[in-house]
This record gives C-alpha cells, sequence and structure tokens, in this order.
C-alpha cells in the first residue's frame, strides 16, 4: 500500500480505511497482534486484516460486517486528524486541474498544515515530481514528516519548518507551480516568483477573505504575474430518495347517493425517485486566485 | 536575465507542436505549421516566428500575418491623473460621444496602426472621455483594448486550457461538460501514474486527453469505444510524447459481453478475403483487439471513468465488472435523472459504497481596488457527477443493504379535523 500506488493486498504497517456505512470512515494502522473496536465489534488486524484484499468485506466479532479500503487522498482528506482546517476535495480537485499539476511536477507548498492538500498533490506529481512544503509550526511540521514517511511518499516530499514569508521555500528556479494558504499570501508572492522556474509557471492562492484576494492580487500584478483569476466552487449534493406523494381526491363527477355523508377518501398516491438538497451545505471554503508567471 | 538556451528547449515552441492560442478567454487549439495560414479571432496569420520562442510568449499580429513577440513590459499608461469627473449624472448616451465613424477606424487599421494607437485615438476622439470617472475610463479603456487588441500569447496545452477551449467554444462536442466538473473527476477517480484507467467518453477525446496527462505515460489506458473508431482529436491536442500512446489501447464496446463471458475469439486466423494490404491491417486490429482484451480480462482495473452521451446506466453497469474491489469510478451526465438510475440500481445490485450523486458550483470574481464583486454572467451548470467506490461482491441477496436511505414517512391522508 502507499497513497500513491495501489496494491491489492493489505499487509502489517499499512495505512487502511474501515468503511462503516453511510458516509461514517475510520483509518487503522495495520499490525500484527492489534485490534479495532467498531460499532459492530472487534476487528482482529491479524485475523481479518493481514492478508486480505483490499475491498473485502470484514466480519466483527458481535456479527455486524464493514468494508477495508485502499487509502487515497480523497479518503484521508474525510479521515485525517485535524491539527487546522484542511482543504476538502471540491477545492483540492480544482487547484490540481487550474496548477496543471501531473507526474514530474515540481510544487512549493506553504502552509502544510494537516496535509490533506499534501497528500493528492503527492498522488498527482509522483512518482518523478517533488513537493516543498513548508510550515511554520514545529510540531505541525514534524508530524506531516511523519505522516508522510508512513504513508510511503517520504522520497517525494521535503518538509521545512520555516516562515514563508521571510525565507522563502527553501529552493529557487525549480517549482512548475506554487500554492499558498497562509494568512498573509501578499507577503510571500516574490518568494514564490523566486521559487518559480525561469521559463514560467502556475500560482494558487486560498484565503477565505476577500480581503487577503485583494491584497493578494495586487502583489500579483505588481510582480508582473498574468491571468490573474479569483473564483471559487463549491459542491453541491444530491440526496436520492424515494418519495411517496398522495393523490388529491376531487371525488367522483357522477352525483353521490347521499350527499351529506363524508366520502370514504382514497389511497392513491404516486411513487417518485428523485433528489433532495441536505439541510445544510457549505457555503463557503476560500477564494481561488491563480495567475501564471510569464516566461523572462 | 542569461538565456541557457539548452535548458529552455524543452520550454520552447518547435515546428509540429500543438499549441493554444490565447486572446483574453478566447482559446483555441492549432498544430504549429510553418508557411501555413491560421485563423484566429477573425484575423489571419502565419505562426512561423513563434518557432524558437518560450511558451507563455505574447505577440502581436502585425500587416502581412506576421507575428511579432511583444517586449514584456508594456507601458500601461497608468491613467495620469487626467481629467475625470465624480459621477455620471451629466453625460448623455446620445451614441454621439464618438467623433471617429467606422470607416475613419477601417483607416487607422490600414494604416498599420497598433491596438494601443487606435485605442488612444478613440479617446481623444470621444467627447465625454474626461467627464466620465476614473473607473469609468478604466474601463472603458479596457473594453477598447479587448475589441481592438492584436496580440496572441502562444500556450502549451494542459487539460485547464483545452476544457476551457471546449467549455468556451464547443460546449456541444464535450457533453456541456465543464471544466470544474471534469477537475472533480479526476480527482474523484484518483487518476494517477502507475495505475490501470478504463474510459468511456464521447468528448471528443478530451477526457481522454486529461486521464492520460494525469498518468503521465505510466500505466495504462483503455478507451472502450461506441461504433467504428475510437475518436481522439481531443486527445491529439494535448500533443502528447509518443511514448504515451504505447500505454494507450482500445476496445470495441460491441464486444463487452463476449469478453466478459469468456467467449472473445482473438487468436490470428487465415483470412483469404482481400489483398496483402487488408491481411496486413486486419492483423494490426486483430492484435490491438488481443492486448486491449488482455489488460481488461483480469477485471483488476484501478480507474473507471464515464462521460458520454449514452445513458449511463447501463454503462457503468457493464463496465464496472472489470475495477477490481476498492477503486473508484466516476460517471458524468449533463442530466440528473439518468443518474438517479444508476444509484439506483446499483444500491439494489451491491458492490459500490460511497455513492455520491453531485455537481459543483463556479463564480468567478473581478478583484478590483474599489470594485470586487462576483463576476456578473455566471455559469447556469457544468453537468452531474456519480462518484462511488467498488468492494468485493456480495454474496447474492444480503437482505436490505445497510441504508444509506431513511425509510420513507408513513402518508398523512386526511386531516383529522375533529368536528
Amino acid at each position: 500500500m502507499s497513497f500513491v500506488e495501489y496494491s491489492e493486498f493489505i499487509q502489517e504497517g499499512d495505512v487502511a480505511i474501515i468503511f462503516l456505512g453511510h458516509d461514517s470512515m475510520m483509518p487503522v494502522k495495520v499490525q500484527q497482534g492489534a485490534q479495532t473496536q467498531t460499532r459492530y465489534g472487534v476487528i482482529r488486524h491479524s485475523k481479518d486484516l493481514i492478508g486480505q484484499r483490499f475491498g473485502t468485506k470484514v466480519t466483527c466479532s458481535k456479527g455486524g460486517w464493514v468494508y477495508v479500503l485502499h487509502p487515497t487522498p480523497e479518503l484521508w482528506t474525510l479521515n485525517l486528524p485535524h491539527r487546522t482546517q484542511i482543504l476538502y476535495t471540491t477545492d483540492i480537485a480544482n487547484i490540481t486541474m487550474m496548477l496543471e499539476l501531473k507526474p514530474g511536477s515540481v510544487v512549493c507548498e506553504s502552509g502544510t498544515g494537516s496535509g490533506s492538500l499534501s497528500h493528492a498533490i503527492l498522488r498527482t506529481i509522483a512518482p518523478t515530481g517533488h513537493l516543498h512544503t513548508v510550515e511554520f509550526h514545529q510540531q505541525r511540521a514534524e508530524k506531516a514528516a511523519e505522516e508522510f514517511r508512513e504513508h510511503r511518499v517520504g522520497h517525494l516530499v521535503t518538509v521545512r519548518n520555516q516562515d514563508v514569508c521571510k525565507e522563502g521555500f527553501g529552493v529557487t528556479g525549480v517549482a512548475d507551480a506554487v500554492f499558498l494558504d497562509i494568512p498573509s499570501p501578499w507577503e510571500a508572492v516574490k518568494h514564490a516568483k523566486n521559487a518559480m522556474k525561469r521559463q514560467g509557471g502556475r500560482v494558487c492562492s486560498f484565503s477565505p477573505c476577500i480581503e487577503q484576494v485583494q491584497k493578494t492580487v495586487e502583489a500579483l500584478a505588481n510582480e508582473g504575474f498574468q491571468e490573474i483569476s479569483t473564483l471559487e466552487v463549491l459542491l453541491r449534493v444530491h440526496d436520492v430518495r424515494s418519495i411517496t406523494l398522495p393523490l388529491p381526491d376531487f371525488g367522483s363527477d357522477q352525483p353521490l347517493e347521499t350527499p351529506t355523508d363524508t366520502p370514504v377518501p382514497s389511497n392513491a398516491s404516486v411513487l417518485c425517485k428523485t433528489t433532495t438538497p441536505p439541510r445544510d451545505m457549505a457555503g463557503h471554503t476560500g477564494y481561488l486566485t491563480f495567475a501564471t508567471k510569464p516566461s523572462v | 536575465m542569461a538565456d541557457n538556451g539548452d535548458n529552455d528547449s524543452q520550454h520552447r515552441v518547435n515546428e509540429g507542436d500543438y499549441v493554444v492560442l490565447k486572446r483574453g478567454d478566447i482559446y483555441k487549439a492549432v498544430q504549429i505549421q510553418k508557411k501555413k495560414k491560421t485563423v484566429f479571432e477573425k484575423q489571419w496569420f502565419f505562426l512561423d516566428n513563434a518557432v524558437g520562442e518560450l511558451y507563455g510568449t505574447t505577440f502581436e499580429v502585425v500587416t502581412g500575418g506576421i507575428l511579432q513577440p511583444r517586449k514584456p513590459k508594456c507601458v500601461e499608461s497608468s491613467a495620469d491623473a487626467k481629467e475625470a469627473g465624480m459621477d455620471n449624472r451629466n453625460i448623455l448616451d446620445d451614441g454621439k460621444s464618438q467623433k471617429l465613424t467606422r470607416d475613419d477606424i477601417e483607416t487607422l487599421k490600414e494604416q498599420g496602426l497598433k491596438g494601443q494607437e487606435i485605442v488612444q485615438q478613440l479617446i481623444e476622439n470621444s467627447t465625454t472621455f474626461r467627464d466620465k470617472t476614473e473607473f469609468a475610463q478604466e474601463k472603458y479603456i479596457k473594453k477598447k483594448k479587448k475589441k481592438y487588441e492584436n496580440s496572441v500569447m502562444v500556450l502549451r496545452p494542459s487539460c485547464r486550457v483545452l476544457a476551457m477551449m471546449y467549455h468556451g467554444r464547443e460546449p456541444g462536442k464535450i457533453c456541456h461538460l465543464r471544466y470544474d466538473t471534469l477537475a472533480q473527476m479526476l480527482t474523484l477517480g484518483n487518476i494517477h501514474a502507475g495505475s490501470k484507467v478504463l474510459v468511456f467518453e464521447t468528448c471528443a477525446g478530451l477526457v481522454l486527453g486529461a486521464v492520460m496527462e494525469r498518468m503521465g505515460g505510466y500505466g495504462s489506458v483503455v478507451q472502450m469505444y461506441p461504433g467504428g473508431g475510437p475518436v481522439r482529436a481531443g486527445m491529439e491536442s494535448f500533443g502528447f510524447p509518443s511514448r504515451f500512446h504505447d500505454t494507450l489501447h482500445e476496445f470495441p464496446i460491441c464486444h463487452v459481453n463476449a469478453l466478459l463471458a469468456g467467449a472473445l475469439d482473438t487468436e490470428a486466423k487465415d483470412i483469404d478475403a482481400g489483398g496483402q494490404e487488408k491481411k496486413v491491417k486486419m492483423e494490426e486490429k486483430r492484435k490491438k483487439l488481443a492486448a486491449a482484451a488482455a489488460v481488461l480480462e483480469g477485471r483488476n482495473a484501478d480507474g473507471l471513468v464515464i462521460a458520454s452521451r449514452f445513458h449511463p446506466c447501463p454503462v457503468l453497469l457493464g463496465l464496472i465488472k472489470f475495477l477490481a474491489p476498492s477503486r473508484p469510478f466516476v460517471v458524468y451526465s449533463q442530466y440528473k435523472e439518468p443518474l438517479i438510475e444508476c444509484y439506483t440500481k446499483l444500491r439494489e445490485q451491491g458492490g459500490a459504497v460511497s455513492l455520491r450523486l453531485t455537481d459543483s458550483w463556479i463564480r468567478h470574481y473581478q478583484v478590483l481596488p474599489n470594485r470586487t464583486h462576483p463576476v456578473l454572467l455566471m455559469s447556469g451548470g457544468g453537468g452531474y457527477l456519480l462518484s462511488g467506490t467498488t468492494v468485493a461482491a456480495d454474496t447474492p441477496k444480503m437482505g436490505p443493504t445497510r441504508g444509506e436511505e431513511p425509510p420513507p414517512k408513513r402518508l398523512k391522508l386526511t386531516e383529522t379535523t375533529e368536528g
């Protein structure tokens, strides 16, 4: 198992995602002799996981069952321990495409945060690309580095514990793409430009507040970036439902024998397969600003 | 900045390259061929001068249809603290403020005036320009520049650029798949180097190309196709190196059932009909079919991407059989109802979890000091996606699946109004 390569069978040391049903999942670190408690009972790693195929159904001690899934960056995003607010798949998907990431891309990212986007980037740039990720919080930087190692992607990433606004990304002239998710991205624009290849590249800044966006766009324009564009994306989920709608009873068009009697209501109804929106939805995550560094 | 020509070569335009021309928000995919006239935005020009320049360079189109690289530091005349008004209360919009006639402007164009210079002429000959507010002046200049500018940017093709191009130019060819929806598909499908991906699309090859770009030439892609042959125009526009094509297989869907039943015969046969050339062609075809069948037979594909004008339900139910367990699939449809059917059938037959029917909403912003707001026009819709993950096929008739739908409410037929 690795986050950048599929494998068929579960092995010790793997991270697996236990699927409990209906949006309920949990990550587990597979270890000989270990056990995992779920509401359906106990999962014994040695017996139930190691050597099994990813995707199989595992029956737990109480008789209930779960599925064991191969980890992907998308599943990880939904299950990772939050050390900061994270980016979700909808934004990640657009960032990946708009930054033109692909195998071999060299990417600079700050801040690393909880590693949600980092894992998605690593999956996309493997096996020949590299991610330089900067996190100014020491414990978060260490935790991220540890997770990358456990997820067998350590060879594709370098974590640096420093302040990107003051010291940059630690590399110059190598990046195809730069991503900023920090409080003051306009202070890092110059460093982003330096980190990028001389022949050009793409940059993205993610900010929750419009004031941040305005300052960042100004800084990008001043540094000569082109194709500056700001957008936001939201995902709408449609819950599939079978609904039964009763039909009104307008009565018979023949006169009733005794008009004063209340007629027996008919139970006629119609079954519809349709979707309904959930009660709430994510209304805002952040604004995404993209730009191109022109070739010099 | 010293130009190290050697390192640059992969960043420079070569003859034969597939590129994308850009002006503002208009894109067009073309192939660089010397001495060939290209038309773009009602202008004819030759691409010869682009060869050798860096990708991302902006060119001016000068008389004769010649491209001239534009100096990077184009002097942006900051509205030099010129005259400007405070508001528009006294400005009459009677269509008479511009003194230059259409013929005058044509004459200027013929005289070879650059776009910048024409705009300057328009400003000088406008009676109301100096009464406009600074913001209105900037907006006016931007509008005129867009109309009269002559520049063309030469871009390297990418999923981003091509998806935007197709969506803007020929959405019907790609089933109205909007670029952010395509972005979702590639990520939800976990498309990455080294995997084995099945693609069924009728989006001119754009989706196929996007998948191949994310695979970087590693792993394999099987394009399932309806009809006579696979459509690849969109994929060709990506300009992939030839080694990428080695990872691409094709398989006609008319043989899917035979393959699933183990009844597909891909052995070489002696066919008398036709001459030598025809024999060679048929042998080629047979080899390709056999190769694709070999890739599919194991039923261990890592991903499935569907985006077509066909009803997605039978497509999905048929092709999902080729996927290994615990692998993602993504189905795009321009319409929601067919996907509701897919969802329902999949729930019934089992074998998939985390089913989600989604669509994405995208909004662009204009960001200018004191003028920041969403752009006025917005995309009405970009299609729908059904995504999920396969799991090991159940032993049949497991009983009610762990419900992902709450049970339907009890019917309330009559109001209980006690008289």
